[in-house]
C-alpha cells in the first residue's frame, strides 16, 4: 500500500490541532490514520460532477435573531469552573514566552 | 425496585393511586442502581440528593394524573449539560465540569416533573460504538456482562435494559442511540435532524447530532419524544414544524404500508442471525398486512468514508473549545499559553478523540479540502437522493441496525477501522437527517438483535406506528436479561 500520510504530516496536523503526539506514539497514529485515509480515498470512485455538496440538513434557512446580551447572573458558578482565577477574572499564563526555553 | 415488566403507564398508575410516592419510587430506584450497577457500570454520576429533593417537591405538589412522566425517574447521557450536576462527556478534559444551565431536552423533561437520577456512561465525546472509549469506566451488557453494551449511548441503553430506569436520553451522531438499543434489546429512536433541540448537547458533529429516547417499549419512547421535541430559539437548526402527538397513531397497524428493505444493507459482512432476524421481521409485517419489497440505496458503501470525513471535520472544529482556559482540565508546569493549550488537550483527550480531531483537521486542511471534505459532502447529497427516491414509493425502510449482536469487551477497541465499519448500517440515516428507530426483533445465542425502521423526514409517527404493531405481535421486547440472578 502506498503511504497516504507520513509521520511528518501527522506531526504537522497534530500541531494545527494543538495536540502533541509523543514520538513513540507517532508510528501507531500514523499507521491508523493512513488506513483510514485509504478508506476515505474510495470516494474518488464516485462521480460527483455537478453535485451540490450538503453541509446541513436543517429545514431552517437564515434564521435571524436580535443581538441582545442576556445576563444569566451566574458569574461565580462560571468562575468556579475555571482552573485558575484571581480577583473575579480567569488567570492564564504568559502569552509571550520570554524565557527562551521554548524556541 | 427494578423496572423489568414495567412501563410508564404501569408506574404512573401506582403513583396516581398512591401505592407509592415519588420519593419512595426514587429511593427504590436509587437502591436498585446501587445493587446492580456495580456489575453494569451504566452510570458515571448518580445524583441521590438532587433526585430525592425533586421527588419530595413533586410529592408535595401532587402527581399530575394527566402527565405520564410526573414523578418518573429517568437517566441522561453524560454529554447533555445538567445545571450544577457534573457533566463530563466521559472525558478527562471535563472531569470536574459543572454546567450552569440545563440542555433544552433535559429542561423539558425537568419541567414535566421527571426525576433525573444520574448521568450515564458513553464513549468519550460520543466517539465510538462500544462505550469502551470512556475515560472513566467500561459499561457491561446486562444480557452478558462479558459483552459491550454498544455505544456511544451504551450507558443509557444498559441502564434501561438492566431495569435501572424506564427511560433514558441518548444522542445519535452515526448510530449511537440505535446500535446500543439493538445490543441491549430496548427501543431507541434517533429523531429527524432538527426535531429535538441540540442546545446543551456537547457538540460532536453538529450537522448529524440528535438527542433521542431509549425505553423498554414503543409507547414509552413516543411519550418521551413528545416531551423533548420542538423548536428552541437557542438552536437555530431546530425545526419550527408542528410536533404531532407521537402516541396518537400507534394503534393504526401496518395495513397498506409499503416497506422497503435495501439490498445493500443485507449484503456481505452481515451476521447470519441478524439477517434472519430482518427477514423474520419482514414476514411479520407482511402477515400484518404491509407490503415488503427489496429496494436499492446504491451509495451505501461510500457512507462510512463520507461520514468519517464529515463527522471528524465537524468534531475537529467543535472540540477546539476545550483549551483548559475557562473550564475543564488544565495541564500543570506550563511555560506559556500555547504550551497550555497543547498540554491540556494532549493530556485531556483520549486516543480516539485525538484520531478524529486529526482526521478532521487533515480533511479540512489546505490542499486536501476538495478531495476529502467537499467530496464527502457531495456523496452525502447522492445518499440523500437515494433515500428521497425510495421514499417516493415506500413509507418506511426496514434494515438491520448493526451487522452483529453485541461483541466481547476488548475485541474491537484497538482497531478503529473495524469500529468504523460497524457503523455502516446506522450512519446513512444521520447523513440524510432522517428519523430511525431500533426495536428488539430477535435473539442470537441469548443476545438481543434489533432491527431499524427508517422514515421520511419528520415522519417519526409512521415509524412508531409500525414499531408498535410489531411489538404488539411479538414478545422480543418483553424478555429480560438474567444479570447474575438479580431478577
Amino acid at each position: 500500500m502506498t503511504e497516504k500520510i507520513s509521520e511528518d504530516q501527522v506531526k504537522h496536523v497534530a500541531e494545527l490541532a494543538k495536540l502533541k503526539i509523543a514520538d513513540d506514539q507517532l508510528p501507531y497514529f500514523t499507521t491508523q490514520l493512513d488506513q483510514i485515509i485509504g478508506l476515505f480515498e474510495t470516494l474518488s470512485e464516485v462521480d460527483t460532477d455537478g453535485v451540490e455538496p450538503t453541509s446541513s440538513v436543517t429545514d431552517q434557512i437564515n434564521v435571524m435573531r436580535d443581538d441582545v446580551a442576556e445576563d444569566w447572573h451566574q458569574r461565580q458558578a462560571l468562575l468556579d469552573n475555571a482552573p485558575d482565577t484571581a480577583d473575579g477574572y480567569i488567570r492564564v499564563p504568559t502569552i509571550i514566552d520570554e524565557s527562551g526555553e521554548n524556541e | 425496585m427494578n423496572y423489568f415488566n414495567q412501563s410508564l403507564k404501569s408506574i404512573h398508575e401506582k403513583l396516581v393511586n398512591k401505592e407509592i410516592s415519588a420519593k419512595d419510587l426514587t429511593q427504590q430506584t436509587l437502591d436498585n442502581i446501587k445493587k446492580v450497577d456495580g456489575d453494569i457500570n451504566a452510570f458515571l454520576t448518580v445524583d441521590d440528593e438532587g433526585a430525592l429533593k425533586k421527588a419530595s417537591e413533586i410529592d408535595e405538589k401532587g402527581i399530575d394524573s394527566d402527565n405520564l412522566l410526573s414523578g418518573m425517574p429517568i437517566a441522561i447521557k453524560d454529554n447533555m449539560v445538567t445545571k450544577g450536576l457534573k457533566t463530563t462527556a466521559a472525558s478527562k478534559i471535563l472531569e470536574n465540569f459543572k454546567p450552569i444551565f440545563d440542555a433544552t431536552a433535559v429542561k423539558k423533561l425537568q419541567d414535566l416533573d421527571t426525576i433525573n437520577v444520574g448521568k450515564t456512561n458513553m464513549d468519550e465525546f460520543a466517539m465510538g460504538g462500544s462505550t469502551e472509549n470512556s475515560a472513566f469506566k467500561v459499561t457491561h451488557n446486562p444480557w452478558d456482562t462479558t459483552k459491550v453494551p454498544g455505544g456511544s449511548s451504551g450507558g443509557s441503553a444498559a441502564a434501561v435494559a438492566a431495569g435501572e430506569v424506564l427511560a433514558a436520553l441518548g444522542s445519535d451522531t452515526g448510530g449511537s442511540i440505535r446500535q446500543p438499543a439493538s445490543f441491549n434489546g430496548v427501543v431507541g429512536m434517533k429523531p429527524t435532524y432538527g426535531r429535538v433541540s441540540r442546545w446543551g448537547l456537547i457538540a460532536f458533529g453538529s450537522s448529524l447530532d440528535q438527542i433521542g429516547p431509549i425505553t423498554r417499549n414503543v409507547f414509552d419512547n413516543a411519550t418521551v419524544l413528545n416531551a423533548i421535541a420542538g423548536h428552541d430559539k437557542h438552536d437555530l437548526t431546530s425545526s419550527t414544524k408542528e410536533v404531532p402527538d407521537f402516541t396518537s397513531n400507534l394503534d393504526k397497524g401496518v395495513k397498506r404500508l409499503k416497506i422497503g428493505i435495501p439490498s445493500e444493507f443485507m449484503a456481505q459482512g452481515l451476521d447470519d442471525d441478524v439477517k434472519q432476524t430482518v427477514l423474520n421481521t419482514a414476514d411479520t409485517f407482511k402477515k400484518l398486512g404491509a407490503t415488503v419489497e427489496e429496494v436499492s440505496l446504491p451509495h451505501t458503501k461510500y457512507g462510512v468514508a463520507a461520514y468519517y470525513i464529515i463527522s471528524s471535520s465537524e468534531a475537529s472544529s467543535n472540540l477546539q473549545r476545550f483549551d483548559g482556559i475557562r473550564y475543564g482540565r488544565r495541564a500543570e508546569n506550563i511555560k506559556n499559553l500555547d504550551d497550555l493549550y497543547v498540554k491540556s488537550r494532549s493530556e485531556g483527550f483520549g486516543d480516539e478523540v485525538k484520531r478524529r480531531i486529526m482526521l478532521g483537521t487533515f480533511s479540512l486542511s489546505a490542499g486536501f479540502y476538495d478531495a476529502y471534505f467537499k467530496k464527502a459532502a457531495q456523496v452525502r447529497t447522492l445518499m440523500i437522493n437515494d433515500f428521497t427516491k425510495v421514499f417516493k414509493d415506500y413509507d418506511l425502510i426496514l434494515a438491520p441496525t448493526a451487522p452483529t449482536p453485541a461483541y466481547g469487551i476488548g475485541e474491537d477497541v484497538s482497531d478503529p477501522m473495524t469500529m468504523y465499519m460497524n457503523d455502516v448500517l446506522t450512519l446513512p440515516v444521520n447523513l440524510a437527517g432522517l428519523p430511525g428507530m431500533s426495536i428488539p426483533a430477535g435473539f442470537s445465542n441469548g443476545l438481543p438483535v434489533g432491527v431499524q425502521l427508517i422514515g421520511r423526514p419528520f415522519d417519526e409517527s409512521t415509524i412508531y406506528q409500525a414499531g408498535n404493531a410489531f411489538e404488539q405481535n411479538t414478545d422480543f421486547g418483553k424478555q429480560t436479561p438474567k444479570m447474575g440472578g438479580n431478577n
